[in-house]
């Protein structure tokens, strides 16, 4: 009698296999501080700063004075987009790191489900680090987060797309270029910080730069809570054309994992990892 | 031509199924030809070497084999499935080992081995594993981090992820390399025993000669990336006239074949 279960062979991703993956980052979490204090440590860093600095603001600015949150809502929430990248970058070098490639893609798991199972760890990671920060900040500055009611479930959820989505056009860079590219892993999202209005309006950009933000979903979402905040109004259409963004970011994050992944096996580089 | 002759030759004296069949694959990295256009059949159930010094083409081979790696020209079919159009059909039939590729360093033995017993859709993991565990005697270090054990050790844990799915194709790269002979002897041992179970076909590559004569019926040679011999352990020892399949490997690395002496021959002659 075989001691495998019946393969099923569809273009449906396998949830045994995507869970297996999963599985395996969460032995690896679990078996580390030092990993687990990383992915709170930055987050609340960030949300202290910000916080002080609102205490400061608050009794030198008109527009902070007006809404209290908008900066801690901001960090809170950069650190969504942030980590939600992070997340899937690190998960994906954990596997070149550890020169676990050649077995993983000699078992029968796809490369869309490995990408399945770095957006599970990458979700995961995003709500232990932010979510700690996110209730620190509630005694430490008697701010909530949560008290943005349910258009938060939308920021989040946009936010941590396009992280996912930039997050596997980095994995598939890193395995393209090597882990001598391994940086891009910390450093590519903060191109789209500037112009993605975290701490302030799109409106004080350039006009030329607020078309490019315009195609940023984060920047969508950023002035939506703002509107949130200020205004005290739900702004559907942005939260449509931030969708929107997003279903087309995703998309082509996995084509480029995907088109890297093919580059790499034409290279020899699932065997061959490293600088 | 001639390569292609001697494939083509050896195979038609082998039973016609085969579990793998190689057509004309070559893989270029540039100007570096690593495989040059060679062919080849492996028949069920017997155990297949790959041999060649470094840089023959053998580590290539084994990856375009697997799928890790696409020829830039041939096909390649395992158990009659194309290997470049539909390799996760036959995926779940075959694993491989490594001493190349790691797992994951962190991870316990038990822990690594339930990510790919689940990968493989093993149906009873804890039974599977402790099955593995008795036959390849790494129970005692099963809840240590797979990091921290010795090159043996590691070596023991990547076959028992090798065997976890009962393949019914393992390909070995140099599953000796960095072995003491102790524990290489038991590795073969075991592998040895493996096969006569199951039934399970073996490919591996290796540079250990000791290795192939023991556990091969089937040796192709790779030289420069090329095919340039095939028979079993005995055919290439006539062959060559040599007594042990040390001596015909140094023979073909250094293109000597044409260049044995007739006393050498005689002399060779078991």
């Amino acid at each position: 009698m075989s001691v495998i279960a019946r393969e099923h062979t569809g273009f449906v991703p396998s949830l045994r296999r995507v869970y297996a993956l999963v599985l395996r980052h969460t032995y690896l979490l679990r078996s580390s501080g030092p990993r687990i204090l990383e992915l709170v440590y930055w987050p609340t860093v960030q949300m202290i700063l910000w916080g002080f600095i609102t205490v400061f603001l608050v009794g030198h600015s008109t527009w902070i004075a007006q809404a209290s949150g908008v900066l801690l809502s901001g960090v809170l929430l950069w650190d969504v987009l942030f980590r939600s990248q992070l997340g899937v970058s690190l998960v994906f070098m954990e596997e070149m790191w550890s020169r676990n490639l050649g077995h993983l893609f000699v078992s029968p798991l796809r490369p869309f489900e490995l990408g399945c199972a770095l957006i599970t760890m990458s979700l995961i990671r995003t709500l232990i680090g932010v979510g700690g920060a996110a209730l620190i900040a509630i005694p430490l500055f008697q701010y909530s987060i949560f008290s943005l009611g349910l258009p938060l479930l939308a920021f989040f959820t946009n936010l941590i797309v396009m992280g996912w989505a930039i997050g596997l056009l980095v994995s598939g860079i890193v395995l393209r270029y090597g882990l001598g590219a391994e940086s891009m892993a910390w450093i590519a999202i903060f191109a789209v910080q500037p112009i993605s209005g975290v701490y302030y309006p799109i409106e004080t950009l350039p006009v030329w730069l607020q078309y490019v933000a315009a195609i940023l979903p984060s920047s969508h979402v950023f002035e939506g809570m703002r509107s949130v905040l200020f205004d005290h109004t739900f702004r559907v259409d942005l939260l449509l054309h931030a969708v929107l963004l997003n279903v087309a970011y995703l998309a082509a994050g996995f084509v480029s994992f995907l088109a890297f992944f093919k580059v790499a096996r034409v290279r020899g580089q699932l065997l061959h990892v490293g600088e | 031509m001639a390569d292609n002759l001697v494939s083509l030759r050896y195979s038609q004296t082998l039973m016609s199924s085969s579990v793998v069949s190689v057509s004309h694959i070559s893989k270029h990295f540039g100007n570096l030809i690593a495989v040059d256009d060679v062919s080849f059949d492996v028949v069920p159930q017997s155990t297949t070497a790959l041999l060649g010094g470094n840089g023959a083409g053998k580590t290539t081979t084994l990856s375009m084999l697997l799928g890790l790696l696409l020829p830039t020209a041939g096909s390649i079919s395992v158990f009659g499935v194309d290997m470049l159009r539909d390799r996760y059909r036959v995926l779940p039939r075959l694993n491989f080992s490594s001493p190349y590729v790691d797992l994951p360093r962190r991870l316990t033995v038990r822990e690594n081995l339930t990510v790919y017993a689940r990968l493989y859709g093993i149906i009873d993991i804890g039974a599977r594993i402790n099955a593995l565990s008795e036959e390849l005697q790494i129970g005692r270090f099963l809840k240590r981090p797979y990091g921290q054990l010795s090159a043996g050790e590691k070596t023991r844990v990547v076959l028992a992820k090798a065997l976890l799915n009962e393949p019914e194709l393992l390909l070995l790269d140099e599953p000796t390399a960095s072995l003491d002979p102790d524990t290489a002897d038991y590795v073969r041992g075991m592998l040895e025993a493996y096969r006569k179970r199951t039934g399970t076909t073996m490919l591996l590559a290796s540079h250990n000669m000791s290795e192939v004569e023991r556990l091969c019926d089937d040796v192709i040679m790779l030289r420069a990336g090329k095919l340039v011999d095939r028979g079993t352990p005995g055919q290439l020892l006539a062959r060559y006239g040599r007594r042990n399949m040390e001596e015909v490997f140094i023979d073909i690395a250094r293109e000597r074949r044409l260049e044995l002496a007739p006393d050498d021959q005689q002399a060779a002659k078991p």
